[in-house]
């Protein structure tokens, strides 16, 4: 069953492991995400979610098992790898904008000297995308005079430049204030109703109840649960994720 | 008493203005041997800072290498090797300016070197992934978003690296190199006064470093990364 599920993935993780020196952070992790799919991974922190997350791209090494992305397997570091990683968007926890450039820099540099693309097209196709996610006017400014909200915001739209097949979140609203959680959240929502294929991990379970096709549920470098949102906050199976959910609802 | 000094300070004068010939090619000569020595010290050494980091151990170990033992050399001994070890061996000749040139380029850039790694260590490590992430390869991770934040945050001491450097031209004129060094030998060969001909010598030195010093001050307000 899983080899036909793998056939179809865009993104595809078989038997995968990785150890931290003796801790094991990824145990045996099988993971299928079909193209335009949601996928939302929660769990506790230092269960391996961010991680797996980085994994997929080859931000962090994996020791065993295999990583595929539209049926190719993740090269080994390179030029290979590097064209690779232009068809996976990641968007980070701490935004990662490029300090020393401006907005519209940031989110052109991937097309100019990735995609080749003309000054003029990328600057044109990036202006539309900070419109789309609402920063079109702070285009000429620098990361640091942003807020973390419209810095973030950049971020989905420097990966989304890139046109990539499939985007990375990796804990997208942790490090922002709670008042601008929803400005970010309402672009990712928006990028999943326009069929987005989205690994997100997060804490933001209104995000997963709303936007999300499956649920991962992660422990221990685990994958507990696999299921639709409806039947993972409704009926959890496992007593790690009935004990997770129960610590969200008593505030 | 009065009438004493302003003899002996147009005693100094006079040294400068009968010998503007030895003052003007002697600076001469060390302002080409600082800009094109800095030029070649800043490239290599950004590629050795490079090197240091690169993901390939052999690199890092090649890099390693010759920081340790070209900076741990004096300098002396480095332009020793080119003026007069050099020549021995028999390969394509060179005259004594470019020898030091060569001396000097080798010598500063592990200073530079050592200056622009401290730099990228100071870049957060997210910008490297999110580089990568876009589908950046390393060498353009490193000269499009690594190096140019790097540069910024080591401006002081890279500065510090080309003052020295300045100064440091001066050990050439032991070389037979004539440049602002060798001043003072050739004016006591003209029988001026050794002590009013070094004295210029320094306030040319200390007005170069000033200017050095005021670029210094532009580019770190003019490139200054917030974060």
């Amino acid at each position: 069953m899983t080899i036909q599920a793998s056939s179809d993935a865009l993104v595809s993780l078989n038997g995968v492991n990785k150890h931290y020196g003796q801790l094991h952070v990824l145990k045996d992790i099988n993971l299928q995400v079909k193209k335009g799919e949601v996928v939302v991974v929660i769990g506790p922190s230092g269960s391996g979610k961010s991680t797996l997350c980085r994994a997929i791209n080859r931000l962090e090494t994996i020791d065993t098992g295999e990583i595929s992305i539209d049926g190719k397997k993740l090269p080994e570091e390179g030029k290979e790898l590097a064209v690779l990683r232009a068809d996976v968007g990641m968007v980070f926890q701490s935004f990662n904008l490029f300090a020393h450039k401006t907005i519209l820099e940031n989110v052109t540099l991937g097309p100019i000297k990735v995609k080749k693309l003309a000054k003029a097209t990328a600057d044109k196709d990036a202006m539309a995308l900070l419109e789309r996610v609402g920063v079109g006017q702070q285009a000429p400014k620098m990361p640091a005079q942003l807020s973390g909200g419209q810095q973030q915001r950049v971020a989905i739209a420097r990966a989304l430049a890139m046109k990539p097949k499939v985007m990375l979140f990796d804990e997208p609203t942790s490090a922002l204030d709670p008042e601008m959680i929803n400005e970010v959240l309402d672009v990712m929502v928006q990028l999943a109703k326009e069929g987005m294929t989205m690994i997100v991990v997060t804490h933001e379970m209104g995000f997963a109840r709303k936007a999300a096709d499956r649920v991962v549920f992660m422990a221990d470098g685990q994958i507990v649960e696999d299921a639709t949102p409806e039947e993972f906050f409704t009926n959890p199976q496992s007593t790690r994720a009935k004990d997770f959910l129960s610590k969200l609802l008593t505030h | 008493m009065s009438p004493q000094i302003s003899a002996e300070s147009d005693h100094s004068v006079n040294t400068l203005l009968n010998n503007s010939d030895l003052f003007i090619t002697g600076f001469r000569n060390t302002l080409i041997l600082f800009f094109i020595s800095g030029f070649f010290a800043l490239i290599l050494g950004t590629v050795v800072a490079a090197l240091r980091v690169s993901p390939i151990p052999a690199m890092r170990a090649a890099a390693t290498l010759y920081i340790n033992v070209v900076r741990n050399t004096p300098l002396t001994l480095v332009l020793f090797f080119f003026a007069l070890g050099y020549p021995k061996l028999g390969l394509v000749e060179i005259d004594f300016m470019t020898a030091a040139t060569i001396g000097l380029s080798l010598y500063t850039a592990t200073y530079v070197a050592e200056a622009v790694r401290s730099g990228i260590n100071t870049v957060p490590v997210g910008q490297a992934e999110a580089a990568r992430a876009i589908g950046l390869p390393f060498t353009q991770t490193l000269t499009l978003v690594i190096l140019p934040q790097a540069f910024r945050a080591v401006i002081p001491p890279m500065f510090s690296v080309f003052i020295a450097l300045l100064k440091n031209t001066t050990v050439a004129a032991g070389f037979s190199v004539f440049e602002a060094g060798a001043i003072r030998s050739n004016l006591s060969e003209r029988g001026e006064p050794a002590m009013a001909g070094l004295l210029w010598v320094a306030l040319v030195f200390v007005l170069l470093v000033f200017i050095l010093s005021f670029v210094q001050r532009k580019l770190e307000k003019k490139w200054k990364v917030a974060r």
